[in-house]
C-alpha cells in the first residue's frame, strides 16, 4: 500500500465510521448513464445555472439597488453631470470602472439567454421523446416550474440596471397586473409602493432577484435531478437496451469526467461569448425616465414571443359599470399563457389518458413513430414562433423594408391557420418517415448501383442493412387505438357517453401509423 | 407487446469496439500529449488573464478586424477566462473518450411501486398515527385548532400591507389643473403659441413648484405631445376643435395601452405611434386609435393661452391617463 492509499484509507475510514457512507457511495459510483448528445441540454441548464450564481455574486458585490438621485460623475463621457438612478450608476460603473466587471455582466447576460436556450431545447427534447411518460410525471412538472421561474427570473434581472429599456419593460409589466380585475391596481401600488415607477421597486426586485427566486431555483433543481437520480435516466432503443435495465458510462471514472469538462467547456463558451459580443449595452440607452422611450424596444428573447402576442392582440376592452376590463392586456399575458402552461404541466396525464397506457416507460421513442405527439409538439412551436416574428415586428419592417402593419396582419391570421398547419404536415411527415422504415426493412437501402438485366430493364440494388438497425426500426410498439364500448358486457350503457366517445376520438387519430413488418413478410422477402 | 423482431441477443452485455489507444501504443502516446496540450493551453489562458489584469490600461483600445475597436483589457481579460475555462473542459473530456475505459456497463431497474404488504403497513401506521391524535373525539380541539390556524393566515398577509399606499384617486390625477402652463421638456421654457411652427411637435410638462425634482411617478402621468397642424387638417367634433388653440392640439404622452411614452410622430400622414406595440393614433381625429391592440384614444389636454400669450391648461385632463385599471370609468 503506498503512502497516498494510506491516507486516502485513512479519511475514508474516519468519515464512514461516522457517517456509514461506504454502501451508499459505492452504489452511487457504479451508476450508470445513458450517453446521447440530446441528454446534455439538461446539462447545459445546470452549469448555466451555475455560471448565473457565480457571475451574479460578483455583480453583488458592486450594484447599488437603490433608485436614489446621484449625479453620474464616472469615466463614461456622454453621460457625466446627469442625474440618475444609483443601480444604473453603479452598473455603469461595474461596466468600466471594475476590471472584469463588464466581462461579468456580459456573462450573467449571455449564461441568462443561453440557460433559458437550453431550458426550452431541453423540453422539446423531453417532449419529442417521451421522456416524460410515467414514471417522471412529477419531473416534468417541475420543469415546467423551472421554465416559468426563468421567465420571470430573467425579466427581473434586466430590469435590474434601471437603464431607458428595462424601465420600459417594467412600466409594461405594472400595466399588465395593473390589467388583472379588481385587485390589480392595489397589487401594483403594493409592488410599486405607490404610482408607477415609484421610488422601491429596485430593492424590491433585486431582493427577488437574488435571494428568493434563486433559493427557489436551487431547491426545485436539486428536486429535479435527484429525481433523474433515483429514477434512472432514459435511455433510446437498441440492442441490450430494454425497459428493465440501462446501459451506459459508469459515473467513475468516464461520465464524472466527461460531465465535469463539459462544465468547463459551456464556462469557457459563455466567457468567450461574453468577451467578443456585447450584450445589453446599457450605457446606451440612458437612465430610465417615463417620459421617454427609444425607437425598436425589445425584451429579451424569452419574453420576445409574449410581447408579440401583446402586439397582434386587438384592441379590446370592456366598459361597463363604471369599470374596464382590458382583454387586449389579459388576453395575451395571462389567458393565453396561463392556458398553454397549464396544458404543457398536464400534458403527460392527458396523453396517458388518450392513449390509456398507465405502464411505466425507460425506454424513449424515436419522434417519427408518435405522429400525433410530434405534431402537437411542432404546431406548439409554430405558435410561439409566429408570435416572436411578431414581437420583432418593428426590427423585421426596418431590416426586410416591409410595413408593420403587413407583418401585424401576417401573424394575426397566422397565429390561427399556420399552427394547424404545422400539425397536419408534420403528422404526414412522420407517416412518411416511418413508411421509409419499412421499405428500409424489407428491401434494404438504396446503393446507387443500377443493374442491366439481360433483357434490358435497370434496376437499383438494394443492400440489407445491418441486424442492429433493423433491431432499431423494428423496436417501437404498434400503436393501438383505445377499445372503449358504450355499453359494458351485460348491454347497459355506460356513464359519460360524451366522455367516451371524445377519448375514442382522440386515441383514434393518435394511434393512426404505418403497420410495423411483420415475421411473415419478413420470410416472405427472403424467401423471394 | 413484445418486438416481433429479434436479430441479435436483447439480453446481450453492450457490444465494444476497441479504439485506437486500446490497441496502439502510439496512438495511447499522442493521446496523452495531446491531452497535455490542451492542459497546458488553460494555462496560456490563466497567464493572459492575470497580465491584462495588471498590466494592461483600462483606457487602451485595439483595432480587430471585423469586431472593430475593443477595450484591449476586456478583450484580454475575456479571452484569457475563455481559454482557461474551455481548454479544461475540452482536455478532461478527450482524457475521458481517449484514455479513460469506454465499456458500456448495464444496471437494472426495478418498478417503483412498492409491495402490497409495504403499502399496508404504510397504511396501518399512518391510521394509528392517526388515531393517536384523536381528532375526530375532541371536537373542541377540532374547532378551536381550525380557527387558530385560519386566524393566523392573516397576520402574514396584513404585515404587508405597508409596501405602498392605496391607490385613492392617484392613477385619475396629473399635474394639469385650469391655469398650468405648459413647459417644455427638457429646458422648463413657457411656451408662446407663435413658437410653434406647423407640423412641428413639442414635448410638455406641467409648471409645477419644484421643477428640477419632479418625482419619477409624475413624469409617467404628466407627458404632453403638443402638434401644431393646419387648422382645416382636422377633423374633430366642435367639442374637441374647442380644446385646440390655433392649430395646436394636445394630447398625454402616455400610451392608453400599456403606458409607454408615444414618442414617433409621422408628419406626412398625421399619426402618432407607440414604438412598444405599434399602437398608432391618427392626430387629426382626437388620436382615434387606427392600428395595434390599444383599445382607447390618447387622452386630449383642453389648451388656450393665459394674460401674457403663453400656453396654459384650460381643464385638467377629463379621463385617467395611461394604461386601463378596473377602477376606471371609461364610459
Amino acid at each position: 500500500m503506498t503512502t497516498t492509499e494510506k491516507a486516502v484509507g485513512n479519511v475514508a475510514n474516519f468519515v464512514d465510521e461516522r457517517l456509514g457512507a461506504a454502501r451508499w457511495v459505492k452504489k452511487s459510483l457504479n451508476k450508470v448513464f445513458p450517453d446521447h448528445w440530446s441528454f446534455m441540454f439538461g446539462e447545459v441548464c445546470m452549469y448555466s445555472f451555475v455560471i448565473l450564481l457565480l457571475s451574479g455574486t460578483f455583480l453583488t458585490f458592486w450594484f447599488d439597488p437603490s433608485q436614489r438621485d446621484v449625479v453620474y460623475e464616472g469615466v463614461y463621457e456622454p453621460l457625466k453631470g446627469l442625474t440618475m438612478s444609483a443601480a444604473y450608476a453603479s452598473t455603469l460603473d461595474i461596466s468600466f470602472e471594475v476590471r472584469g466587471g463588464l466581462l461579468m455582466r456580459q456573462i450573467h447576460h449571455w449564461s441568462a439567454n443561453i440557460f433559458m436556450a437550453a431550458i426550452v431545447a431541453h423540453l422539446l427534447r423531453v417532449f419529442f421523446t417521451g421522456a416524460f411518460r410515467k414514471p417522471r410525471e412529477f419531473n416534468w412538472i417541475l420543469g415546467i416550474l423551472l421554465l416559468t421561474l426563468g421567465l420571470v427570473e430573467g425579466l427581473l434581472g434586466y430590469s435590474l440596471p434601471d437603464d431607458l429599456l428595462s424601465g420600459t419593460g417594467m412600466r409594461i409589466t405594472s400595466a399588465i397586473i395593473q390589467a388583472v380585475p379588481v385587485v390589480g391596481t392595489y397589487i401594483t401600488f403594493f409592488l410599486f409602493g405607490g404610482g408607477f415607477p415609484g421610488v422601491g421597486f429596485i430593492p424590491r426586485i433585486f431582493t427577488l432577484h437574488i435571494l428568493i427566486i434563486p433559493g427557489i431555483f436551487l431547491a426545485v433543481i436539486t428536486i429535479h435531478v435527484m429525481l433523474v437520480w433515483y429514477q434512472k435516466h432514459t435511455q433510446f432503443p437498441g440492442v441490450g437496451r430494454t425497459e428493465n435495465n440501462v446501459v451506459g458510462h459508469p459515473i467513475l471514472p468516464v461520465y464524472m469526467a466527461k460531465a465535469g469538462g463539459f462544465f468547463f467547456v459551456v464556462f469557457g463558451i459563455t466567457a468567450f461569448l461574453a468577451a467578443v459580443a456585447s450584450i445589453n449595452p446599457i450605457w446606451l440607452y440612458g437612465p430610465y425616465t417615463p417620459g421617454q422611450i427609444s425607437a425598436g424596444s425589445q425584451p429579451d428573447w424569452y419574453m420576445g414571443w409574449l410581447d408579440g402576442l401583446v402586439r397582434m392582440a386587438p384592441p379590446l376592452e370592456t366598459h361597463a359599470f363604471g369599470h374596464t376590463i382590458s382583454w387586449n392586456i389579459l388576453i395575451p399575458t395571462l389567458i393565453v399563457p396561463g392556458i398553454i402552461f397549464t396544458g404543457m404541466a398536464f400534458y403527460p396525464f392527458i396523453e396517458s389518458w388518450i392513449t390509456g397506457d398507465k405502464r411505466e416507460h425507460h425506454l424513449l421513442d424515436r419522434p417519427r413513430n408518435v405522429p400525433n405527439r410530434t405534431a402537437l409538439g411542432v404546431m406548439s412551436i409554430t405558435f410561439v414562433m409566429i408570435s416572436l416574428i411578431n414581437g420583432g415586428n418593428d426590427i423585421i419592417a426596418t431590416n426586410f423594408d416591409l410595413s408593420i402593419n403587413q407583418i401585424m396582419w401576417f401573424s394575426r391570421i397566422g397565429i390561427f391557420i399556420l399552427p394547424p398547419l404545422a400539425f397536419i404536415i408534420t403528422k404526414r411527415l412522420c407517416l412518411s418517415l416511418q413508411r421509409a422504415d419499412r421499405e428500409l426493412l424489407l428491401h434494404g437501402a438504396e446503393s446507387g448501383r443500377l443493374l442491366r438485366l439481360p433483357h434490358g430493364e435497370f434496376v437499383e440494388v438494394h443492400t440489407p442493412i445491418s441486424p442492429e438497425k433493423a433491431f432499431l426500426l423494428q423496436s417501437h410498439e404498434q400503436l393501438t387505438p383505445l377499445e372503449i364500448e358504450d355499453v359494458d358486457a351485460r348491454g347497459v350503457r355506460r356513464p359519460g357517453a360524451l366522455k367516451n366517445k371524445i377519448q375514442r376520438r382522440l386515441s383514434k387519430a393518435h394511434a393512426v401509423s404505418v403497420p410495423k413488418v411483420t415475421e411473415q413478410e419478413l420470410k416472405e422477402i427472403e424467401s423471394h | 407487446m413484445s418486438n416481433e423482431l429479434v436479430p441479435t441477443d436483447n439480453s446481450a452485455a453492450p457490444q465494444h469496439a476497441p479504439r485506437a489507444t486500446d490497441i496502439n501504443p502510439a496512438s495511447e502516446k499522442r493521446a496523452e500529449q495531446q491531452i497535455a496540450i490542451l492542459f497546458g493551453l488553460s494555462g496560456v489562458g490563466s497567464l493572459l488573464l492575470i497580465y491584462s489584469y495588471i498590466y494592461v490600461a483600462g483606457d487602451v483600445f485595439i483595432f480587430i478586424p471585423i469586431m472593430g475597436n475593443q477595450n484591449a483589457q476586456q478583450l484580454g481579460i475575456g479571452i484569457g477566462m475563455a481559454m482557461s475555462l474551455f481548454f479544461i473542459g475540452i482536455a478532461a473530456i478527450h482524457w475521458a473518450k481517449t484514455l479513460m475505459p469506454d465499456k458500456e456497463v448495464v444496471n437494472h431497474r426495478h418498478e417503483f411501486r412498492s409491495s402490497d404488504e409495504d403499502r399496508e403497513e404504510l397504511i396501518k401506521v399512518v391510521k394509528e398515527g392517526v388515531a393517536g391524535v384523536q381528532l375526530g373525539r375532541r371536537k373542541l380541539i377540532k374547532r378551536s385548532l381550525g380557527a387558530a390556524v385560519g386566524l393566523f393566515a392573516l397576520p402574514p398577509v396584513l404585515l404587508l400591507r405597508d409596501l405602498g399606499p392605496l391607490p385613492g384617486k392617484q392613477l385619475e390625477m396629473t399635474n394639469w389643473k385650469a391655469g398650468t402652463r405648459l413647459l417644455t421638456d427638457p429646458g422648463n421654457r413657457p411656451i408662446l403659441a407663435s413658437d410653434l411652427e406647423v407640423g412641428s411637435v413639442v414635448q410638455v410638462l406641467p409648471a409645477v413648484e419644484d421643477l428640477e425634482h419632479r418625482p419619477l411617478s409624475d413624469i409617467a402621468k404628466d407627458p404632453v405631445l403638443l402638434i401644431r397642424l393646419r387648422p382645416q387638417d382636422f377633423q374633430l367634433t366642435p367639442e374637441r376643435l374647442a380644446m385646440t388653440h390655433e392649430g395646436i392640439i394636445a394630447f398625454s404622452k402616455i400610451c392608453s395601452h400599456m403606458g409607454c411614452a408615444v414618442a414617433l410622430y409621422e408628419q406626412t400622414t398625421k399619426h402618432l405611434l407607440c414604438p412598444c406595440h405599434q399602437s398608432t393614433f391618427d392626430v387629426t381625429r382626437a388620436a382615434k386609435v387606427i392600428f395595434g391592440p390599444a383599445a382607447r384614444p390618447l387622452p386630449q389636454l383642453d389648451i388656450t393661452v393665459d394674460a401674457e400669450g403663453y400656453l396654459v391648461a384650460r381643464a385638467p385632463f377629463n379621463e385617467a391617463v395611461g394604461p386601463s385599471f378596473w377602477e376606471r370609468n371609461s364610459q
